[in-house]
């Protein structure tokens, strides 16, 4: 489980990256998603993984007495994905504002505000 | 000692972003509104800095889950130092939007943006756990992201996708970065992440993370390598937005390196000397950008990098009289380079130009507001006894005493090419002979607004100004606070047993 969730991880922020680095304004959106889902596997991948032991205790016990499935890295990725959502839905609305008044998806053109002095 | 008021701040943000919500259209009471919350939340800050100055670090746990299991928020000097010269900085560009900021732009909820953005800042500087941190920088950003596209401008958006995309992928790389510190250590409380850290083995993993939070909040804070958004897109919203922006977004990076670099990572040479040579480059390569160009905001834009430099040297030595001098420069820098923009603004707003090649005679017709505006100006150069002066020394001679020149000598160039540039813009915006320039047909000039806009516009820069002119001359009181803040940061075991207790082994 632990090696196909590093392959992923490792797919998701390949495949990001290259599409951060591409021409279009559309693709780099995509790499950030891309990415973004890469980094919210990650840390699950990094709280450690441990299967069938939900961190919930027994009616009749006080504390745990084996290991649980840390609860707190689901906690992180869940307030990530929402945030990320936001944070993504915002800069889709943005490209598409852009293309409607720049009329380009060319990043290369975008370069106006650079340039003059 | 437990204080659940130091959440105050945020929450007063809060609340004013939300009431000026339910004034959506009355952009009138918007303004008196917005300007009543900002001056409440400096006489908050200045109430919590007293309280943190006389009984030490305050905490709070939210939900009261005994810190390192809850969400702690500290109070400790730099934060509330901090809290208060950005609530300050906020109440001077509250006022400055009065005056400056287009109605259309009112009406679809500046201030309210603006309310959340300064609350993100006040929750950044007061939290204790670093992925609540990450929180509130992502309030911050998307805040930031809608005051930078309000009004939809064609150069406005273009600089918005710049700063947009760069800033998500610096979150996606804190984000790495936190993944790895729970990894680690398994928890996420600065405190307990400082005691944890130093008992893992695997060194080079620790400064892989180190490296990943210094990619992060240096793509934020616009250092060396990865500063190019800053001038593609600070100069296209409006002034007061810049004003903000400049003053305060940037420092919020360095804050957290301050935070993460003395807790966390830190001591460690190979981050020294690579932080030290990315100071010595943003300093220079912000100076000489902005040299090369025409445009005030953009030079502004350049000077901010060029300064965010100088905050580095402090980071990179860390000793206490390096550091005695960058929370001195920060202290300064925010309230000047808000300050700075409000001028560029200003006049913008006489001359419907910024560039400095076309304005000129500024002097002649304005010699007041001319004299008020020199006091920015020169005290970013740090002409004694104004306010940048005195961070200087201390950089110079904590860079001396590490025996790493080449921080002493961009240091030294650094401010004297800040002197040529604030000299030819001083030169050929106020002194030279200026000439008529065309009216632009859209837009309201300075001297066409009533006399309450004029006030409003020219009062913030007194309020700054006066700010400024008090942390130059009565440079002895900031120098006393900077210094424990700095003696604070080398040795953080107060803050550390302050948060967690009595859980300390």
């Amino acid at each position: 489980m632990e090696l196909l969730l590093i392959l992923i991880i490792g797919l998701l922020h390949a495949g990001g990256l290259y599409m951060l680095l591409r021409r279009s304004m559309f693709k780099m959106i995509i790499g950030l998603i891309l990415l973004g889902n890469g980094v919210n596997l990650l840390i699950f991948l990094l709280g450690r993984l441990t299967k069938g032991h939900p961190p919930v205790i027994d009616g009749n016990a006080k504390i745990f007495s084996e290991i649980y499935a840390d609860p707190l890295p689901q906690a992180l990725i869940l307030t990530a994905i929402v945030i990320g959502f936001g944070l993504q839905s915002f800069a889709i609305i943005l490209i598409k504002r852009v293309y409607q008044v720049l009329g380009t998806d060319d990043l290369d053109e975008l370069n106006s505000t650079d340039e003059e002095i | 000692m437990n204080n659940p008021y130091i959440v105050l701040p945020i929450i007063l943000q809060l609340v004013a972003a939300v009431v000026l919500m339910f004034f959506w259209t009355k952009t009138k009471a918007q303004k008196v509104l917005s300007i009543i919350f900002s001056v409440a939340a400096v006489l908050v800050a200045a109430y919590l800095l007293v309280e943190v100055w006389h009984s030490g670090i305050l905490i709070t746990q939210s939900g009261n889950w005994k810190a390192p299991f809850g969400i702690t928020f500290v109070a400790d000097l730099l934060g509330v130092t901090l809290v208060l010269v950005s609530s300050i900085a906020a109440l001077g560009v509250s006022i400055f939007s009065a005056g400056s900021m287009r109605e259309e732009r009112l009406k679809f909820g500046y201030y309210p943006v603006f309310h959340f953005l300064v609350m993100g800042l006040q929750g950044a500087f007061l939290t204790g756990d670093i992925f609540n941190l990450y929180v509130w920088f992502e309030v911050i950003i998307i805040s930031s992201f809608v005051l930078m596209t309000l009004g939809g401008k064609k150069a406005q958006l273009e600089g918005a996708i710049k700063y947009v995309s760069l800033n998500l992928l610096a979150s996606s790389l804190f984000l790495i970065g936190i993944g790895f510190l729970y990894g680690l250590t398994g928890t996420l409380n600065m405190a307990d992440l400082s005691i944890k850290i130093k008992e893992i083995q695997n060194i080079g993993l620790v400064n892989v993370t180190g490296g990943l939070f210094l990619v992060a909040f240096g793509i934020k804070s616009a250092i060396f390598p990865m500063y190019f958004w800053l001038p593609a897109s600070y100069h296209t919203p409006p002034p007061a937005v810049t004003a903000i922006f400049g003053g305060l977004l940037t420092k919020v990076g360095v804050y957290a390196m301050l935070r993460t670099f003395s807790l966390i990572f830190g001591g460690d040479e190979f981050m020294t000397v690579t932080i030290s040579i990315i100071a010595a480059l943003t300093i220079l390569g912000g100076a000489f950008g902005a040299m090369s160009h025409r445009h005030m905001s953009k030079i502004f834009g350049y000077l901010i990098i060029s300064h965010i430099g100088f905050m580095m040297v402090g980071i990179s030595i860390f000793t206490e009289i390096a550091l005695l001098g960058t929370i001195f420069y920060l202290i300064h820098d925010i309230i000047v380079k808000t300050n700075l923009f409000m001028v560029s603004g200003l006049v913008l707003k006489i001359n419907g130009t910024q560039d400095i090649k076309d304005l000129g005679g500024l002097y002649k017709s304005y010699p007041l507001l001319s004299l008020l505006m020199a006091i920015p100006l020169f005290s970013l150069v740090g002409i004694p006894p104004l306010s940048g002066f005195w961070a200087k020394i201390f950089f110079v001679e904590g860079a001396l005493e590490a025996g790493d020149y080449l921080l002493v000598i961009s240091v030294i160039l650094g401010s004297f090419l800040t002197l040529w540039i604030i000299g030819k813009v001083w030169t050929e915006v106020f002194w030279k002979k200026g000439e008529n320039l065309p009216k632009q047909a859209n837009g309201v000039y300075f001297d066409e607004l009533p006399p309450i806009g004029k006030w409003s516009m020219v009062f913030p820069m007194l309020l700054l100004s006066f700010v400024s002119l008090y942390i130059g001359l009565g440079a002895k009181h900031v120098i006393s606070l900077s210094q424990k803040i700095a003696t604070e940061l080398v040795d953080p075991s107060s803050y550390i047993q302050v948060v967690l207790q009595n859980q300390v082994p």
